[in-house]
């Protein structure tokens, strides 16, 4: 995951958070870790939630783990409180392996999405219940719950059914149950999630407060970026079971290293590209100055432009670009438009100014706020089977392919075709395979998409018509597209 | 009136019911009330509750029902809750396989396996009496106890188990401090369902006593089936009701809260 260190101008330098320290992909000689999560991968059953996940916390950090719903955040956070063992990997804590570890016995403390307060207990015994456990002497127990309940705000709710709570009072019991055992690292499984948007703002901030005072690693896992962005010294993103970035909120903010990161994590356009030289970028039929360098002369890339960084005008003879404004909705702050260019890129912009729809305008884009990423893949690469011939086996379909003379049927073959060149059908009858739509890419003119085959592989397709996250198709391939070549 | 509004109206179709209700259930309670209360002559008298308690008979048989309900009782929750427990554990398909097995005697009726265990009692060259009646009488109500203890454990959400293990709780911890607490309201039921109906059994203790040891609910049958003592066994059934009605009464009250969360009763 090689990325072009950004040259730092003045505006970068103010966007930057203070060199505070830092998770990271891989271990450095520091050993202020208290967590080290080693190549974890975890199968259930036949299904992969975590594939080869490496993940170093230091002490005190407050780490969010963030994907969207069965990107397997939630499975690696029950691992490190000790209620899932890896299938494979390790878990360390200060340096220690915790892998085969009881949860009962990990100086860590969860606090749980649905709370889980004991309902038989009130409030006061809901918190007390870990020192309980341990012995400690009531006077001592006392205390200690009194002040807990001073932090999170609910003193003289002592005698109080858990049930008869709100949620936010209940998420706070569920926070002071955990934090009373002192705990070196305090697990949260989206502990927000349930609560409405005012409560949620309002735990944010006191989430916060909490963890700077505490002064405990907080693990904190969800799949709101806007939370996470709010929250964290560091961000981990995820999908598919893979840590896809780390690094601090305004890095995976203005610097994410893939389309889908880029995506996921505020709003974006996400264009194709290609980087003509240093600092020069081609996108929309005009090239840019940008910042980026370290490609290769006419690499094609991903072009990452936020809503906010694209400067939009009344129609002007200078612009780099011109268009007409599509839409528009105003959202509180600011409005947010869509512009259609002349040569039919679609963007989205946001702009204090509010310009109407069917109107004239110009766009100006500054190279700073150009942000260049190296493409993933430029196309499909499938593991197969030659059947005969004329047929080969992947996808979990058999396809059409020209006429093979040198390979022998039967052999294992690697069949390479382009994004352009699947053509995915309304009714999975009607192609050689069937797959799933897993995730949707909006390039400006086109979609990209993520069509997961029943045999559970990957493709990639770009069209420019417009499907739906989790719709059936029927997957076909042109024959004279389909590439073969030797396993 | 007009019949189709008539059958429309969803409360109406509860005549019936309130009139089989009213036939079988109200009535015959009143009648053990007016009966309870009069002489064979026919006039107004207490005399059949203070020959309860003053007659030792019927109140040492009153007695020993109770303590013969209590060991059935105890004994059920003692090998109960641990295969509910267990049931409740296991993988969820065979978990109610199993349960179903424990169900499955229930479909057969209550004299022929009480006739069955006199059968297996001989065959074992067992003396029949109280053991073989205590056996019986677990051997009929341990599903009744099974059943809703397992309801309720099976219902325990598992992340309080969690939570339990993440505050530092051994197994045995979480076992005591959790489960334990919120399977009560299943246990109730269970005592509901075993402890009340055990006192008024009659047949099968004189089956498996060979008329030996007589319960409560032999008592109440003798002086039915009497017409000059009629009036004493409907007192004698007057007092058993009151006495289920107290004690249900009372366990109702006192689990309130628990006993929407998967108890039968």
């Amino acid at each position: 995951m090689s990325l072009s260190p950004k040259p730092i101008s003045g505006e970068d330098c103010t966007r930057r958070a203070p060199d505070i320290p830092l998770a990271d992909k891989r271990k450095s000689n520091d050993k202020a870790y208290i967590i080290e999560i080693d190549h974890v991968s975890k199968w259930f059953g036949e299904k992969q939630v975590l594939d080869d996940v490496s993940l170093f916390i230091r002490k005190g950090e407050f780490v969010t783990i963030l994907g969207p719903s069965g990107c397997g955040k939630t499975t690696l956070l029950r691992i490190l409180a000790g209620f899932n063992m890896p299938t494979d990997g390790r878990v360390l804590m200060n340096g220690s392996d915790i892998t085969d570890v009881p949860p009962f016995e990990r100086p860590m403390n969860t606090v749980f999405q649905r709370y889980a307060l004991f309902p038989h207990l009130n409030v006061y015994e809901n918190i007390a219940f870990g020192l309980k456990l341990k012995k400690e002497d009531e006077d001592s127990i006392d205390r200690q719950v009194r002040r807990v309940l001073k932090i999170v705000g609910l003193t003289d709710y002592e005698e109080r059914d858990v049930d008869s709570l709100s949620g936010g009072q209940q998420q706070r019991v569920a926070i002071a149950r955990a934090i009373i055992n002192r705990p070196q690292v305090l697990l949260l499984d989206e502990p927000l999630a349930a609560l409405d948007l005012k409560m949620r703002k309002d735990m944010q901030m006191e989430l916060k407060q909490m963890h700077k005072d505490l002064g405990i690693t907080f693990i904190y896992v969800t799949h709101d970026q806007e939370e996470a962005l709010t929250l964290s010294d560091t961000i981990v993103v995820m999908n598919k079971g893979r840590i896809q970035q780390i690094g601090r909120p305004t890095d995976i903010y203005n610097e994410p290293v893939n389309p889908f990161v880029a995506d996921f994590i505020g709003d974006s356009n996400i264009l194709n590209g290609i980087m003509v030289e240093d600092h020069k970028v081609l996108f929309m039929y005009h090239e840019f100055e940008c910042v980026d360098e370290g490609f290769q002369p006419n690499e094609h890339v991903d072009v990452v432009l936020r809503p906010e960084d694209i400067y939009i005008m009344a129609r002007n003879a200078n612009a780099m670009i011109n268009g007409k404004v599509s839409a528009c909705i105003f959202k509180g702050v600011h409005y947010e438009m869509t512009v259609v260019t002349d040569r039919g890129y679609e963007l989205i912009i946001q702009d204090y100014n509010m310009f109407e729809v069917g109107q004239e305008v110009s766009l100006i884009i500054k190279p700073s706020d150009i942000h260049v990423m190296h493409r993933e893949r430029f196309s499909n690469t499938v593991k197969a089977v030659l059947k005969d011939s004329t047929h080969v086996e992947m996808l979990g379909g058999i396809f059409e392919c020209e006429p093979q003379e040198d390979i022998e049927a039967g052999t294992d073959v690697t069949v390479n075709f382009g994004f352009d060149d699947v053509e995915l059908m309304d009714y999975s009858d009607e192609g050689a395979a069937t797959g799933t739509v897993s995730f949707i890419l909006y390039k400006g003119n086109h979609y990209h998409l993520t069509v997961t085959s029943d045999s559970g592989e990957d493709i990639f397709v770009n069209t420019s018509e417009v499907w739906d996250d989790g719709d059936m198709v029927g997957i076909k391939i042109l024959p004279q597209a389909v590439k073969i070549s030797k396993a | 009136m007009d019949l189709q509004k008539f059958v429309a109206k969803r409360s109406n179709w509860t005549i019936p019911y309130a009139l089989f209700l009213a036939f079988f259930v109200v009535l015959p309670l009143i009648l053990i009330g007016v009966y309870a209360f009069r002489n064979t002559e026919g006039s107004f008298t207490l005399q059949n509750f203070t020959r309860f308690f003053t007659q030792s008979e019927a109140l040492n048989t009153f007695i020993y029902s109770v303590g013969i309900a209590l060991i059935t009782t105890l004994l059920c929750i003692l090998f109960g809750y641990p295969a509910a427990y267990i049931l409740s554990n296991a993988e969820l398909t065979r978990g109610r396989t199993l349960i179903l097995l424990f169900i499955l005697p229930m479909w057969i009726n209550v004299l022929m396996r009480s006739l069955a265990t006199v059968a297996l009692f001989d065959f074992m060259h067992l003396k029949l009496g109280e053991g073989a009646l205590i056996f019986g009488l677990c051997y009929d109500f341990l599903p009744f106890m099974i059943y809703p203890i397992y309801n309720t454990i099976q219902k325990i959400d598992k992340s309080y188990i969690e939570a339990a293990q993440d505050l530092g709780a051994t197994r045995l911890q979480v076992f005591l401090k959790v489960i334990w607490p919120l399977s009560i309201p299943g246990i109730v039921s269970g005592i509901m369902m075993v402890f009340l109906p055990t006192i008024s059994t009659f047949a099968i203790s004189e089956i498996l006593t060979l008329n030996n040891k007589r319960l409560f609910g032999s008592i109440i049958q003798d002086n039915m089936m009497m017409s000059d003592t009629m009036n004493y066994g409907a007192a004698l059934s007057l007092i058993m009701l009151i006495i289920i009605a107290v004690t249900s009464f009372a366990t109702r009250t006192q689990n309130d809260n628990d006993l929407n969360d998967g108890g039968l009763i």
